[in-house]
C-alpha cells in the first residue's frame, strides 16, 4: 500500500520585477508535474543535479513552499489542498531531516527544548514529565546520552548535530520522514554512521523515507525504488539495483557512468558519457524532451518538439526517453562517449 | 580484563585532553564570556560604571549645590576673570561663580537620562517597527510583503530627513525642555533600529531552521517570536549601545542650539558647552570638561558595543 | 633508480599559534614525492591537514601566526637545480606561482576577480608571466579558454565570473592555472562543489592536461573515489601526518592502515549491490590524540592495542612503494581481530 502518493505536483516560482509594484514576469518551473507513489515501510530515493528541484519536491510535499498544481496524498489526506492550519497540524504525519545540521537547529535553544518543540506544538503528551519521556526515547534512539539535553546545538560535532536533527523528526513518531540530503555535510567516515542509524530506524519503526540526495552511490545503497529527476520533472523510475544495472534514459546512463567508484579496475574499465554543456536555466526549459539540449542520442524533430511520457519499460521501472528501446538494443549511437584508459 | 580497562582509560584520557570542555553554555552566555576577556569591553564597562555611579549618587558626591555662588568676597562679579581649579574647587568655578565639579557631578544624571530614554525610546519603536515588518516579510507570504512594503517606506521617510534636522522640528512642534530632546533625539534613532531589526529577522528568517520550525508543525507567531526574534536581537543590541553614545552627542548639539532645559538647577553636559562658548577665549576650560566628559562616555558605550559586536560575530565564534 | 622527483616533501609541519588560545598543529611531518608529469593524490577528511598542506606548498599561508618546518625541494623547470619551496624569498616565490606552480581552487567565484571580466583575468597572467602583449595576448587567452573545452572563447572573454555557470568558472581558473604551462599544478577539491556530471568533464579535463601537456598533478580531495580514476600514487591523511601511501592499484587492492580500510569499507559503492552493508569508522575526527602521545588513529581503531600509545609509529614499507604508518596493520585480516597483544608497555 503506498503511504505517499504525489500526481502531477507543480511548483512554479513566480519571478517579480518592479520598483513599487511587483510584476510577474516569468516562473521558474522548480517541480513540473511529478508523480510518484512511495510504499508504506520502503525508501524512495530522489536524485538529481543541482537546480533539478528535488529539494523543492521535497518541501512541496509538507507544502513549506507554495504548490502550484497538483496533488500530494498521505493517509487519505491531500495536503495539498487543505486549509492552512489543518495543513500545520498534518505535518505531524511527515517530518524532515535536513542536509546543514547546525543551520537547521536553532542556536539558542538546547537540545531539550529542540526536540520538546514538536510535541509542544502538536500537543503530545499530558505534561512535561511525559514529554521529556518521549525526547528521552528519541534521542537513545540516535545514540545519544542523556546528557546532550542541557547543551547547544553548536558543542556537537557534524554527525551528532545531524542525529540530533533526526530525533526531533523521530519524536513526532511520524509516518514519513522527507530527507534532503542527509549526510552530504558530513565527513566521509561519519556517513555511514548516519546512513546505518537511518536503516535502523526504518527497520525498528517501520518508518518511510524520501531521501532526496545528489551522490547516486548513497541514494542507491539507502533506497529501494529511485526516482531521477532532471529540470522539475521525473526522467526515469527503477528499482535500486535495476537503475545501476539497467539505466534506461540517457540522463541516468551519463549520471551512473560520472559517478567515480573507489576502486581503479572499475574506473579504469569505465565508458564514460560525457554530458554537453550545463543545465539550462528552470525559468527557460527547452522544449519538447528537456535533456535534449545535452542528449548524446538526441534525434531530430521528435525530441525536440515533443515532450516524452513517463512511461512504463518494465516491473517498477518508468522512463521518459521517446527512444529508451532503441538505445537500449544499440541501434542510435551516442556521441561524445569517452573509452577506458 | 583489568589490563584492558586500563589501556582504554589511558585512551579515553588522551582524547578527552585534545578537547575542549563543554558546558551547556547558550550563545549569549558564550559572547559573555567572551567579552569578559576583551580589554575594550572591559575599559569600557569601567568607564560606563563610572558614569552610572556617578549619575545615581551625584548629589552625594557633589561638595556643593549647582546654584550655589558663596564664595565671600571673591572676584564676582567680574567677567573677565575665572578662578580656575584649586583645593576647594577642583575643577575652578564658573562664569557665575559656580562650583564647576558639582555641576558635572550633578549634570551626569540629566545626561545619562536623555541618553538611556532617548535610546530606549528609538529602540523600543524602532524594533516594534522593525519587528513587525520583518516578521510579516518573512513569514507572511504575500500580503506580508505588501505590510512590510507600507511600513518601510514610512521608515525610508523618516531616514530621509537628518536626524538633526528631524530633532529641530520635533523640538519646534514641543517647545523647549528636555523631554523636547528626548522625544527629538529618540525619534530620530527609530529608523536605525527598525531598519536592522528588519535586515536581520529576513535574513534569518531564510535560515534552515525556521523552515524546521515550520516543517515541525510549529505557528508563525511561536516561529515569529521563539526563532527569529531572539537570533535577530544581536544587531539592535549593539546599535542600542552605540546608540546611547550618539543620544548623549545629539541631545548635547540639542541643548547647544538651545533647544534643552534651560533650568540652572538642573545642569547637563550639553546645556553647560553651550553655555561655555561664550567664554571661550577666556576660560577654555569650562567648555574643554563637559566636551571631554561627553567624549569619554560616548567612547565609553562605543567600546562595550564594539566588543558586543565582535563577541557576536559568528566568524569569531568556534 | 628512478629519476629525482619533481616535488619531494619532507617532514612538512604547519603550526598555527595564536594568542591566549592552544596551538594548533595542522600538519605533523608529512613526507611524500610526486615525479615529473605524475598525478599524486593527497586524500583525507576534514581536518586531516590537506588544505594547509597545498597553502604552504604554494606560500600561500598567512604571514602571521604561523611556523612552518620542513622541507619541499622542487626542481624549477624540472632542470638540476633545487629550491625549497618552504624558504624561498617572497619575490621569488610570486615569480615561481604562476609560472611554475598553479592552483586550482574548491570555489571557483570566489577564486577569481568578480569585477573583472574572464578575458582580462587571462590575459594578465600571459602578460605578466609569458611577455605577451594585446592582440596576441587576447587571442592566445581564447586559445586557452577554448583548450579546457569553454564553448566561444572569443565571446567569453568579455564576460563577468558571474555569468559563467559552476562548471565553466572551474574550467576559467584551470585555463589560468595553465597559462603558463606549470611543471605541477595543485588542485585542492576542484570539483567538489561541482554537480557530478560537471565533475565527470573536470576530471577528464585534468587528465587531458596531464597526458598532453606533461604537467604534473597534485590533487586533493576527500573523495576516494576520484582518486582511484585519476591518481598514480595516493596518500591518505590522518590528523596532520600521512598514515598510507601507495601506488593507486595497490592502495585500493590491499589498503593496510586501519583508517583507509575503515574508510573503503564505509563509503557506499555505486556498483555494490544495494544489501552491502556499511561498517562505519566510530567516532569522528575530533576524537583524534596528538601523534605525539600515540597514534592519533587510535580512538577510532579497531585493531588498537597497548602498543599504538606511545608516540607516532614509524612508517614502514612492506611491498615496494607501499607505505604505512601502523604497529598492527589490517592485510586482509577480519577487523575487529586483535593481534596478539606486544609485549611492551603502553605507557611509555
Amino acid at each position: 500500500m503506498s503511504l505517499l502518493e504525489i500526481k502531477d505536483l507543480k511548483v512554479h516560482f513566480p519571478i517579480k520585477s518592479g520598483v513599487l509594484v511587483d510584476r510577474t514576469v516569468g516562473h521558474v518551473y522548480a517541480v513540473d508535474g511529478v508523480s510518484l507513489d512511495i510504499e508504506a515501510g520502503t525508501t524512495y530515493g530522489l536524485v538529481g543535479e543541482s537546480g533539478c528541484g528535488k529539494t523543492t519536491l521535497g518541501r512541496a510535499v509538507l507544502r513549506l513552499v507554495p504548490v502550484t498544481g497538483g496533488e500530494v496524498w498521505i493517509n487519505g489526506v491531500d495536503l495539498a489542498h487543505l486549509p492552512e492550519e489543518e495543513m500545520r497540524r498534518s505535518r505531524r504525519q511527515a517530518q524532515m531531516v535536513f542536509q546543514d545540521p547546525l543551520g537547521s537547529l536553532d542556536p539558542r535553544q538546547n537540545i531539550e527544548s529542540l526536540l520538546m518543540e514538536g510535541l509542544e506544538v502538536h500537543g503530545v503528551g499530558a505534561g512535561r514529565s511525559e514529554r521529556r519521556r518521549y525526547v528521552l526515547d528519541a534521542l537513545d534512539a540516535v545514540g545519544l546520552p542523556e546528557r546532550a539535553l542541557n547543551r547547544y546545538p553548536h558543542e556537537f560535532s557534524g554527525g551528532q548535530r545531524q542525529r540530533i536533527g533526526i530525533a526531533r523528526a523521530l519524536v513526532l513518531e511520524p509516518d514519513l520522514i522527507i530527507c534532503d540530503e542527509p549526510v552530504s555535510a558530513l565527513d566521509v567516515s561519519i556517513q555511514a554512521q548516519v546512513l546505518n542509524l537511518l536503516e535502523e530506524l526504518q527497520r525498528e519503526r517501520g518508518l518511510t523515507y524520501l531521501m532526496i540526495a545528489h551522490d547516486l552511490a548513497v541514494v542507491r545503497h539507502v533506497s529501494d525504488a529511485v526516482g531521477v529527476m532532471y529540470l522539475g520533472a521525473l526522467v526515469e523510475e527503477a528499482g535500486s539495483d535495476a537503475l545501476y544495472t539497467d539505466p534506461r534514459h540517457p540522463y541516468t546512463r551519463a549520471l551512473v557512468s560520472a559517478v567515480p567508484v573507489p576502486d581503479p579496475v572499475v574506473e579504469d574499465a569505465r565508458e564514460r558519457i560525457l554530458l554537453q554543456g550545463d543545465l539550462p536555466s528552470p525559468a527557460d526549459p527547452p522544449t519538447g524532451c528537456r535533456f535534449h539540449t545535452r542528449c548524446p542520442w538526441r534525434q531530430e524533430e521528435r525530441c525536440d518538439t515533443e515532450r516524452p511520457e513517463l512511461r512504463p519499460v518494465g516491473e517498477g521501472h518508468r522512463v521518459a526517453c521517446h527512444y529508451a528501446e532503441e538505445i537500449a538494443a544499440g541501434e542510435i549511437a551516442p556521441r561524445g562517449v569517452v573509452g577506458p584508459g | 580484563m583489568a589490563a584492558r580497562t586500563q589501556r582504554i582509560d589511558r585512551l579515553a584520557e588522551l582524547t578527552a585532553a585534545r578537547r575542549e570542555e563543554a558546558e551547556g553554555r547558550g550563545v549569549w552566555r558564550e559572547a559573555f564570556a567572551r567579552m569578559s576577556r576583551n580589554p575594550m569591553a572591559i575599559t569600557g564597562a569601567a568607564v560606563v560604571a563610572v558614569f552610572i555611579v556617578v549619575a545615581v549618587l551625584g548629589d552625594l558626591i557633589a561638595p556643593y549645590g549647582p546654584t550655589e555662588q558663596n564664595w565671600g568676597d571673591e572676584v564676582f562679579p567680574n567677567r573677565n576673570v575665572f578662578v580656575g581649579p584649586r583645593a576647594e574647587n577642583w575643577l575652578g568655578l564658573d562664569n557665575l561663580g559656580r562650583d564647576q565639579f558639582s555641576r558635572m557631578v550633578i549634570g551626569a544624571r540629566q545626561t545619562l537620562m536623555v541618553g538611556v530614554v532617548a535610546a530606549g525610546l528609538g529602540f523600543t519603536a524602532g524594533a516594534l517597527l522593525g519587528g513587525v515588518s520583518g516578521a510579516a516579510y518573512a513569514l507572511g507570504g504575500a500580503a506580508g510583503r505588501r505590510v512590510d512594503t507600507v511600513l518601510m517606506r514610512v521608515v525610508d521617510m523618516m531616514l530621509a530627513l537628518p536626524s538633526l534636522l528631524l530633532a529641530v522640528s520635533i523640538a519646534a512642534l514641543l517647545g523647549q525642555g528636555l523631554v523636547t530632546v528626548m522625544v527629538a533625539v529618540g525619534t530620530a534613532q527609530v529608523p536605525i533600529f527598525a531598519r536592522l531589526l528588519r535586515g536581520a529577522m529576513i535574513a534569518q528568517g531564510g535560515r534552515d531552521y525556521v523552515l524546521a520550525a515550520r516543517a515541525l508543525g510549529a505557528r508563525r507567531r511561536r516561529i515569529a517570536l521563539a526563532h527569529i526574534l531572539p537570533n535577530s536581537m544581536g544587531p539592535i543590541l549593539v546599535q542600542l549601545t552605540l546608540s546611547l553614545a550618539t543620544a548623549i552627542i545629539d541631545a548635547a548639539a540639542l541643548s547647544y542650539l538651545g533647544l534643552g532645559n534651560p533650568d540652572p538647577s538642573v545642569p547637563e553636559w550639553g546645556t553647560m558647552l553651550a553655555d561655555a562658548q561664550r567664554f571661550l577665549s577666556g576660560a577654555p576650560q569650562l567648555a574643554v570638561y563637559p566636551a571631554l566628559a561627553i567624549i569619554v562616555t560616548a567612547l565609553g558605550f562605543t567600546l562595550m558595543g564594539e566588543a558586543l559586536r565582535e563577541s557576536l560575530d559568528p566568524r569569531l565564534r568556534k | 633508480m628512478p629519476a629525482r622527483p619533481l616535488l619531494a616533501v619532507h617532514d612538512l609541519a604547519v603550526t598555527f599559534t595564536q594568542r591566549r588560545r592552544r596551538d594548533v598543529r595542522a600538519v605533523d611531518g608529512i613526507s611524500f614525492s610526486l615525479g615529473e608529469g605524475s598525478v599524486v593524490g593527497l586524500v583525507g577528511e576534514s581536518g586531516c591537514g590537506k588544505s594547509v598542506t597545498s597553502l604552504a606548498l604554494m606560500g600561500l599561508l598567512p604571514p602571521r601566526g604561523v611556523q612552518v618546518s620542513g622541507r619541499a625541494l622542487f626542481r624549477p623547470g624540472g632542470g638540476d637545480a633545487e629550491v625549497d619551496l618552504l624558504s624561498l624569498p617572497t619575490r621569488r616565490m610570486r615569480d615561481l606561482r604562476g609560472r611554475e606552480l598553479a592552483m586550482v581552487f574548491q570555489d571557483p567565484l570566489s577564486s577569481l576577480n568578480p569585477v573583472v571580466p574572464i578575458g582580462r583575468q587571462v590575459t594578465e597572467i600571459l602578460v605578466r608571466h609569458r611577455g605577451l602583449k594585446g592582440a596576441a595576448a587576447r587571442s592566445a587567452a581564447a586559445e586557452l579558454l577554448e583548450r579546457v573545452g569553454i564553448p566561444d572563447p572569443r565571446r567569453r572573454l568579455s564576460e563577468y565570473p558571474h555569468e559563467l555557470s559552476g562548471g565553466m568558472r572551474q574550467r576559467a581558473l584551470i585555463a589560468m592555472a595553465v597559462a603558463c604551462r606549470p611543471r605541477l599544478m595543485i588542485a585542492d577539491e576542484p570539483t567538489t562543489a561541482l554537480d557530478v556530471t560537471i565533475q565527470a568533464q573536470i576530471l577528464e579535463l585534468l587528465k587531458e592536461l596531464v597526458t598532453e601537456e606533461g604537467t604534473a598533478l597534485l590533487m586533493i580531495t576527500h573523495d576516494l573515489g576520484v582518486v582511484a580514476g585519476l591518481c598514480d600514487e595516493i596518500n591518505v591523511l590522518y590528523a596532520g601526518r600521512v598514515v598510507e601511501g601507495a601506488p593507486r592499484h595497490d592502495l585500493f587492492r590491499a589498503p593496510t592502515h586501519p583508517y583507509t580500510s575503515g574508510l573503503l569499507r564505509s563509503i557506499p559503492r555505486l556498483d555494490a549491490p544495494r544489501d552491502e552493508p556499511l561498517t562505519p569508522i566510530r567516532g569522528t575526527v575530533n576524537d583524534a590524540i596528538e601523534w605525539a602521545d600515540g597514534c592519533a588513529f587510535a580512538p577510532r581503531c579497531d585493531n588498537y592495542a597497548e602498543d599504538c600509545l606511545g608516540g607516532p609509529p614509524d612508517m614502514r614499507e612492506e611491498r615496494t612503494g607501499h607505505r604505512f604508518r601502523c604497529v598492527h596493520p589490517v592485510h586482509g585480516r577480519a577487523p575487529g581481530v586483535p593481534e596478539p597483544t606486544a609485549t611492551q608497555g603502553g605507557d611509555r
